[in-house]
């Protein structure tokens, strides 16, 4: 989607605003969002994408609220979505009458071992690569109104494939439960001047990890 | 609307109490002497429903944070870096597969999948941004920072790299080739900044002391080691 979160190469947002000895939580409830997501992403039940619901914000409230508070919107959907909770048990704040009580998935004895595990990644040969490294590829001009990651300013933009990055489900489907769609992923460069102008330095590039759904032969 | 724009005031209020703290060791005693905002509440009671469902252990949640707070963060990035300056073998491992390097010296996890390190050299500088969201390479440079998840920097880093450096106090040679990597897959970034100079005596727990996080995301360069009774 079109959405304000894809605000790569927008000029108007003003400078960046950077904090001496940032603790890494402002507030204990930014803590404990981050902690419950972690926790209950040990069930499996959280259903649906993180980033959606952040991404369907209405733009001003996009902009407004903290990302802790965007995190806590996305959390709440996907506990919805996975049946976790219930809109009634939300609003009232106690498990509805006669409710199962479930068993915690995650026991403090596990977190360490959970928080270090490493997600793994689809095996490489799963589907064959359609590009090579070296290839010149342009990104497709395509607007979905759902999510995508690939951000409008490279868009009908092209570059040189510079590595083959795997295979990774397509989040354009994936996210929304239609299907993994594996496909290969690629390390593309964008030359600062193709996708800025000649106002850009020569020598300067962005890179952008694409999928191959979002590439075709330039 | 009306409740979405109160959360954010309170928010922003929420935010600032804690960047105006002066007692830098305990931010959070200055947040919890404040008002609970309307969102602290609703986190409070979503916690209590969760526990009262037994969806969560309050201990586990205890744990993750302190993993959050105390395990994670830039401290681990600098020690790969550090380990890669004074280990060639470990560097050529780190650059062609960070994630495995990474884990050599203990650390993974979540958002460390598919890490990728890339290298500054005095004719390239590498920065690293995620236009679309927040992410960013957990096991090595912990949480990121507001900045980083900021709308300026989110937008600016791509289309103004140099001068988002410039407002770091980064002030690149116009020769230099910035390379920009937007983290809009599964990869996660680190920089491998350049080991300054006249650190040639300095073993490799003085070396990671002098690593930044800010080096690590390519908005800022490690300094050398200052001179003792000179100025910074």
């Amino acid at each position: 989607m079109n959405g304000i979160h894809d605000m790569g190469g927008m000029q108007d947002m003003g400078p960046v605003e950077t904090e001496k000895n940032e603790p890494v939580f402002h507030a204990r409830w930014e803590a404990r969002v981050a902690a419950i997501g972690r926790a209950l992403a040990a069930t499996g039940k959280l259903k649906g994408g993180l980033r959606p619901p952040i991404e369907n914000l209405p733009p001003l409230d996009y902009l407004r609220m903290s990302y802790y508070e965007k995190r806590l919107v996305s959390l709440v959907e996907r506990m919805l979505a996975g049946g976790l909770v219930t809109r009634a048990e939300l609003d009232s704040g106690s498990p509805a009458a006669g409710s199962a009580k479930s068993v915690p998935a995650l026991k403090p004895v596990d977190v360490l071992s959970f928080m270090r595990r490493t997600p793994s990644l689809l095996n490489d040969n799963l589907v064959a690569a359609r590009f090579q490294v070296g290839q010149s590829v342009r990104a497709r001009n395509i607007n979905p109104v759902t999510h995508t990651r690939l951000p409008r300013y490279a868009r009908g933009k092209s570059g040189v494939i510079e590595r083959d990055r795997g295979v990774a489900p397509f989040p354009d489907t994936s996210v929304y439960g239609q299907g993994d769609k594996p496909q290969h992923v690629y390390s593309v460069r964008f030359s600062a001047r193709e996708v800025w102008g000649a106002g850009a330095a020569a020598q300067d590039a962005v890179y952008i990890d694409l999928w191959e759904d979002y590439l075709e032969p330039a | 609307m009306d409740t979405t724009r109160r959360d954010f005031l309170t928010a922003a209020a929420t935010v600032a109490g804690a960047t105006a703290t002066t007692d830098l060791a305990h931010p959070e005693d200055h947040v919890h002497s404040e008002v609970p905002s309307d969102v602290a509440l609703r986190v409070k009671s979503l916690e209590s429903l969760l526990v009262e469902k037994g969806l969560v252990d309050q201990a586990a949640l205890d744990a993750v944070v302190d993993v959050y707070e105390n395990k994670v963060g830039p401290r681990n990035g600098a020690r790969v870096v550090a380990r890669a300056w004074v280990d060639p073998a470990y560097k050529q491992r780190l650059l062609t597969n960070g994630t495995a390097a990474i884990a050599e010296l203990g650390f993974s996890g979540e958002q460390g999948q598919a890490i990728t390190v890339v290298e500054n050299t005095p004719q390239v500088h590498n920065l690293i941004v995620c236009t679309l969201c927040s992410c960013y390479p957990w096991p090595v440079l912990g949480l990121p920072p507001v900045w980083y998840k900021s709308a300026p920097y989110r937008s600016r880093a791509v289309i103004d790299p140099r001068g988002v450096l410039r407002e770091f106090g980064t002030q690149l040679p116009d020769d230099v080739e910035v390379r920009v990597w937007d983290s809009a897959a599964e990869a996660r970034f680190m920089v491998l900044p350049e080991r300054p100079a006249g650190t040639e005596h300095l073993g490799e727990e003085a070396l990671a002391a002098l690593v930044t996080r800010d080096a690590m995301i390519g908005v800022a360069k490690v300094l050398p080691p200052a001179t003792t009774g000179g100025r910074q």
